[in-house]
């Protein structure tokens, strides 16, 4: 029965034309309204690597001034130092673990003169970030963890796919050189390309979330201590307590934060372990006059961290609750519409009724009738959510842009939205016109 | 076929009681033509209703070919009223929106029929009622008499027991009205049962048998043009 009832939801949608196209605009507009809220908040929400979300910790370490924490009420900071960088990376306490820190490099090819340089974000980390997070190599692979190398001994760089495109044109570049210069001096060294990430655009960006955590990842990867021994221009935040002194030197041995650490704790005895070097190493440094606080050390998970650096703002919660009362009232019109459609066909419903129709076979045909006008709308939403998201695109810029699209899952959530809302706009105005009394129809023509 | 025993139907509002009918007692056997006649507000409608199983009566017993449609579901009453009842109506009461084919198929889709049997029974019914070159205009394309009889080609496609008629000839003009009543008389000759309810005493006349209703009662059984 469900094509003939497809065949007569196709008759009375086009024959009432007007009051069809009333509806679709009604449930298309709720749901591109809707819709685009609802796919920046998933965006911004979503877990963004699943598999191993709750086995990566995010490591905070409160070498903050005595007086006054970090962030209140009594939150560590969010970065840690060099010195404890140093000394957990070497300690390697963990199953893998890695320290990483942004800087931008000016990027140019030595071999090919036409070649117009450009400024690149550039991520110093260690060999453990790749496997720790998933990432995909299209070609190569990163460096070793052997120390050493993972130091910076060997001047080698991992490109991201657009990088590669963008300079080797989408080639296997493994083995070609590029140099990485400081964007305020003229120097610059060779690095070899030793691997190309495949596509690989964590939203949010977890591992960092100090800055503009929805923007692209890095476009180059390098050894973590190459950002300080090829001089590049550190680019994240950098927050300091107590003066730090002049020089690099002093700033390595200051109480300044600015790496992020990540560790993978595959169970909660491995995590139970950690977190207790974490309190052992503190404990010791305070004998030597460091971390003036109360003990104070964080073992955050994936979600945790996204959670506690507030990824989705509470305005975004709040847009989304007016989107979703926005859906509700266009609904709300639906139903006006639907009932007043339905009561129409009261002479009809009495004809079917005496001719064999059940109540719950016209329900099933209205319902039916209203999923396809759920589906027109949902295809009008889809259309409206997508011209939404590029104006919110046009107006926040190409930093927003890993959060203004429309993937597979919200395409599919969209038209299911309109199809379940249409039928949940439908029920009452179905039900109430399979109660009419078929005999009083009858009569009454 | 249709043994009807001390029916009885009372519309309650919170000021009024009205016997719509009282006690009616009704056999009508296979192959019988009986009309049921009586002036507006005797009982005719409420009659026609409950045969039809389209409304529920208060007190006595109602057996459609020995089955006793008293406490059946929704969806009992509708396959029974679908299997054993073909409507004809003084509105005609096709779908304007569907065709002569499809208004005919309404029936005989909640039969479950499969497409070819459905289209096979359509095509007679049709043919039957010289409705073929018809067959896809629409309600509104067609004359009264063309559309009543599209309305007895839908009520007899499904093969039901019996035919109830409501004022069948009441919005045609006399020579429409005296063709739709030659077909039902042929129908009858063929073995038909119908049951037609009437206000004109005249159009009851073509009918063999027939009962009188006054006031939700019978107050009369004529027999005499059997």
């Amino acid at each position: 029965m469900i094509f003939y009832y497809l065949r007569l939801a196709a008759i009375s949608l086009r024959r009432n034309w007007g009051q069809t196209t009333l509806m679709i605009l009604a449930i298309g507009l709720g749901i591109g309204v809707c819709m685009s809220i609802v796919t920046i908040n998933y965006l911004m929400a979503k877990d963004p690597i699943p598999d191993k979300s709750s086995q990566l910790y995010y490591v905070q370490l409160d070498n903050w001034d005595p007086n006054r924490p970090a962030e209140s009420p009594n939150e560590p900071p969010d970065q840690i130092t060099w010195m404890d960088h140093q000394a957990l990376m070497s300690a390697a306490k963990a199953f893998r673990q890695t320290g990483n820190a942004s800087a931008t490099a000016i990027i140019r090819k030595p071999d090919d003169d036409n070649f117009r340089p450009f400024l690149a974000r550039i991520r110093g980390n260690h060999a453990d970030f790749f496997p720790m997070f998933d990432v995909p190599f299209l070609y190569g692979t990163g460096w070793t963890s052997d120390a050493h190398r993972d130091w910076g001994a060997d001047q080698v760089v991992v490109l991201s796919r657009e990088t590669n495109d963008r300079l080797f044109g989408g080639e296997d570049s493994v083995g070609r050189e590029i140099t990485l210069g400081n964007p305020t001096e003229f120097s610059s060294n060779l690095f070899r390309v030793i691997g190309v990430l495949d596509e690989w655009r964590p939203v949010p960006r977890f591992y960092d979330l100090t800055s503009n955590y929805f923007s692209d990842p890095a476009e180059i990867f390098i050894p973590f201590g190459l950002i300080l021994s090829q001089g590049l221009s550190r680019s994240g935040n950098t927050n300091c307590w107590k003066p730090t002194g002049d020089g690099l030197r002093a700033f390595l041995g200051s109480e300044c934060v600015w790496i992020q650490y990540w560790t993978e704790l595959r169970n909660h005895q491995e995590k139970a372990d950690y977190m207790a070097y974490l309190d052992q190493y503190v404990t010791e440094q305070k004998e030597g006059g460091r971390f003036p606080r109360p003990l104070n050390n964080r073992l955050s998970n994936v979600n945790e961290w996204l959670d506690h650096e507030n990824v989705v703002q509470p305005e975004a919660k709040m847009l989304l609750a007016v989107a979703v009362m926005f859906l509700v009232v266009c609904l709300l019109n639906t139903i006006g519409l639907l009932l007043s459609k339905f009561l129409g066909k009261s002479s009809e419903i009495g004809v079917r009724r005496a001719l064999g129709a059940s109540r719950g076979s016209l329900m099933y045909q209205y319902l039916v009738e209203t999923a396809m006008i759920g589906f027109g709308g949902g295809l009008l939403g889809l259309l409206l959510t997508w011209l939404g998201l590029e104006s919110m695109l046009a107006i926040f810029g190409s930093d927003a842009s890993n959060l203004m699209r429309l993937d597979l899952n919200m395409v599919v959530a969209a038209v299911a939205l309109a199809i379940a809302s249409a039928i949940g706009a439908g029920l009452y105005p179905t039900w109430r016109a399979c109660r009419i009394d078929p005999a009083a129809q009858l009569k009454s023509q | 076929m249709l043994d009807m025993k001390g029916i009885a139907r009372i519309y309650q509002t919170d000021l009024v009681r009205t016997h719509a009918l009282r006690d009616l007692t009704l056999t009508v056997n296979e192959g019988d033509f009986t009309a049921v006649v009586g002036p507006s507000g005797s009982g005719k409608t409420t009659f026609l209703n409950i045969a039809g199983l389209l409304e529920d009566f208060d007190e006595g017993s109602y057996l459609l070919d020995g089955e006793n449609v008293a406490g059946l579901n929704d969806r009992q009453r509708s396959k029974l009223r679908n299997e054993k009842i073909g409507f004809i109506f003084q509105g005609f009461n096709l779908i304007p929106d569907l065709n002569v084919f499809d208004n005919v198929d309404v029936p005989l889709r909640y039969r479950g029929f499969p497409a070819a049997e459905r289209k096979r029974r359509i095509e007679e019914q049709l043919e039957r009622f010289g409705l073929t070159g018809r067959i896809r205009h629409f309600p509104s394309q067609l004359s009264g008499g063309q559309q009543q009889r599209v309305a007895i080609a839908r009520a007899l496609a499904g093969d039901p027991r019996f035919l109830l008629a409501d004022e069948p000839t009441g919005n045609l003009d006399s020579a429409s009205a005296s063709g739709v009543l030659d077909l039902l008389e042929g129908l009858h000759t063929s073995g038909t049962t119908i049951i037609m309810v009437t206000h004109d005493p005249a159009l009851a006349a073509r009918a063999p048998s027939s009962i009188h209703l006054q006031d939700g009662r019978v107050v009369g059984n004529d027999e005499a043009a059997a």
